[in-house]
């Protein structure tokens, strides 16, 4: 075997051009898988240390009809459903794994309620509670917080996020400035930003589709002046600060429970609480951007096919050429079996040293593309190590016609031909 | 009786046209013999040769190799025959050119299934009966034909077999390797080694105890003639000019 191997790399060598040419399909084939799967190990790792990193442990717990989030862009207050009350709150918080419970009422997309001037702004808006901010970790960049006065007297004020500060008034400060917001002028008075140091902030799934998509931030309203924007009565989402990661799922489930207890909701009925388990929603998001991936594996994997054809073609040309040597190996003892190894282990030598090459490109490939593209990328040493084990099946899959027709020929004929 | 053809008859199909190359050979060999075995191209002789070499069988008749019949052997009995009873000896070397000498000779041993330091040493060892210790990591291309043919004969010999099989050992030489080739070839007789020995040279066959002569695929048996019983039965059946 390992005698195989070395007269292996021995022919391998003494056509580098030929063997380059023969590898070159299982190359390109290897170097595309692994390119991709570098990629989708990036963006994945991005999720999750987005989420993990925002480490805030929160789960939102929002009004669904049916399978989608409940929206009140368009649609009126849900029947018989109404806003959650301060005490319930605090019930909420003693349930098991919670820390602190925070409400909010939110659009996600502002269309054509807040202006600056004859700007639109188009990002995400939120009435919240004072501990809203606190619970997800924002910090205070310039100007100031909501107070009790501003809850209390329904001081038309605003605070932004930095995205959305920056996209309003680039180069400016906006701590003073006025925003149209449903017709009513509102007075920025801070600008804030979430205590992490990984970017992006990604709270739910909304956030991940503003951060992919062009993202333009949020405007931050009291919950008391919510309705002089939007609408009375509206009823909020909450967002559960758990007391450690672990036990996120777990609280959100079971403020998801009391919430639907309290209003009488359960699977019967047409609106229902669920709670947002942000881990749950990574593995989605996950999913998605792995299933157009796997399509392009499998157009890759197209690649692998057509490289393993042309090592069958180069072998049986191979084999053609070395009519007499496996003549005489047969003459002098050599049984089939081990003439079909021998063109076996030749092939799999070529095309795991094609697949050890593939892996090379593709994680060059990768960088490159993450240096041009901004695509994070991760390397998965798994992967590599199936990649190059697969080149490996390719050799013995497509070598064994060759190898075969070797093992088959006589002597005789072999043996003549000069 | 090491070597022994009873009623050997081969044909070749061409196209839809069965050609006899062998009709009706018989002959037997004893142990320690020394057979030249001459004929003109196309008279069969290479067919015979690859008879008694077991790498075909005949399509009627028996070819017994040490009173074992050939046709009764599948592809892995006659691949051990062909590696522990025979050695093979061609016109052309048949070296491979990407092993050197050592390599070259020590192949059948690994095919035998002997270890690695052991193989080394056969082939030192055998390399060394035939004049080439010197000339162990010279790849077939840094030697002259005599010393490939050499280098052949020492992997003919390294597993020991008891019959050596020549296809024209002395075609591609000039005269003076052919002599030294031909002088081992009577060493290796003397030892006890039986030989047969394809040739179309008089004076290559003349080294050789016993002559027979090939043509149109009928033996006949030479000198101190103790014969193998020759049947004349006709054939009909093409003349065939290929052999």
């Amino acid at each position: 075997m390992l005698e195989n191997i070395k007269l292996s790399f021995h022919g391998i060598w003494s056509h580098k051009m030929r063997s380059v040419l023969t590898m070159l399909g299982i190359i390109i084939g290897i170097a595309a898988i692994i390119a991709i799967v570098s990629t989708i190990k990036g963006n994945s790792e991005m999720i999750k240390s987005s989420l993990i990193g925002a480490n805030t442990n929160v789960v939102t717990v929002t009004l669904y009809q049916g399978e989608w989030a409940y929206d009140m862009t368009w649609n009126g207050n849900p029947e018989g459903i109404l806003p959650i009350e301060q005490d319930t709150v605090e019930e909420l918080e003693q349930l098991e794994g919670v820390e602190k419970v925070s409400l909010y009422n939110s659009r996600e997309n502002s269309d054509s309620t807040v202006y600056y001037q004859d700007t639109a702004f188009t990002g995400g808006v939120y009435g919240i509670d004072q501990s809203y901010f606190g619970l997800y970790g924002y910090r205070l960049d310039y100007g100031r917080e909501f107070i009790d006065s501003d809850y209390k007297k329904m001081r038309k004020v605003a605070i932004l996020d930095a995205t959305a500060a920056a996209s309003i008034f680039p180069g400016k400060n906006p701590i003073g400035e006025v925003l149209e917001i449903g017709s009513e002028p509102f007075t920025v008075v801070g600008v804030v930003s979430q205590n992490t140091t990984t970017a992006p902030n990604i709270n739910s799934v909304q956030d991940y589709y503003l951060y992919v998509g062009n993202t333009n931030g949020k405007l931050f309203l009291t919950d008391t002046t919510w309705p002089m924007v939007f609408r009375f009565d509206e009823v909020q989402s909450a967002a559960v600060k758990a007391i450690n990661t672990d036990a996120m799922t777990t609280a959100g489930k079971k403020v998801e429970d009391a919430l639907n207890e309290k209003m009488n909701l359960s699977a019967e009925t047409d609106y229902i609480f669920k709670s947002q388990d942000l881990m749950e929603q990574a593995k989605k998001l996950q999913e998605m951007s792995n299933a157009t991936n796997q399509q392009l594996i499998w157009i890759a994997g197209i690649s692998l096919l057509v490289g393993g054809i042309g090592v069958m073609n180069i072998m049986l040309v191979t084999v053609t050429e070395r009519t007499q040597e496996i003549g005489l190996k047969k003459a002098i003892g050599a049984r089939k079996r081990r003439i079909l190894a021998q063109f076996l282990t030749e092939a799999a030598v070529l095309t795991s040293f094609g697949g050890v090459l593939g892996v090379i490109f593709g994680v060059i490939a990768a960088n490159v593309l993450s240096q041009i593209m901004g695509i994070p990328t991760g390397i998965s040493i798994p992967a590599m190590l199936i990649a190059v084990a697969f080149s490996v099946c390719i050799g013995l899959i497509f070598g064994y016609l060759p190898a075969r027709k070797a093992a088959n020929l006589n002597p005789i004929d072999a043996l003549r031909s000069e | 009786m090491i070597l022994e053809l009873k009623g050997v008859y081969k044909e070749y199909t061409r196209g839809k046209m069965a050609v006899p190359v062998l009709k009706d050979i018989s002959m037997q060999v004893e142990d320690g013999s020394y057979i030249a075995i001459m004929g003109p191209s196309g008279s069969g002789k290479t067919t015979l040769m690859n008879l008694i070499g077991c790498l075909d069988v005949p399509t009627s008749g028996q070819v017994l190799i040490d009173g074992v019949d050939i046709s009764t052997q599948n592809d892995d009995q006659m691949a051990k025959l062909r590696n522990t009873f025979i050695g093979f000896v061609f016109q052309h070397f048949h070296l491979l050119q990407e092993m050197d000498a050592l390599e070259n000779v020590a192949l059948p041993l690994l095919y035998a299934g002997v270890p690695a330091k052991e193989r080394r040493a056969r082939a030192e060892e055998a390399l060394r009966k035939v004049g080439l210790e010197e000339r162990l990591h010279f790849k077939p291309s840094q030697l002259s034909g005599g010393q490939c043919q050499r280098v052949a004969i020492a992997r003919a010999m390294v597993t020991g077999p008891r019959l050596l099989l020549a296809d024209e050992p002395t075609g591609a030489l000039d005269t003076a390797s052919g002599e030294q080739v031909m002088e081992i070839f009577s060493q290796l007789n003397g030892q006890g080694m039986t030989i047969v020995m394809i040739t179309h040279e008089p004076s290559i066959a003349a080294c050789a105890k016993q002559i027979y002569h090939i043509r149109d695929g009928e033996i006949r048996a030479d000198g101190q003639d103790q014969s193998g019983e020759r049947k004349d039965e006709e054939r009909e059946g093409v003349e065939e000019d290929e052999g």
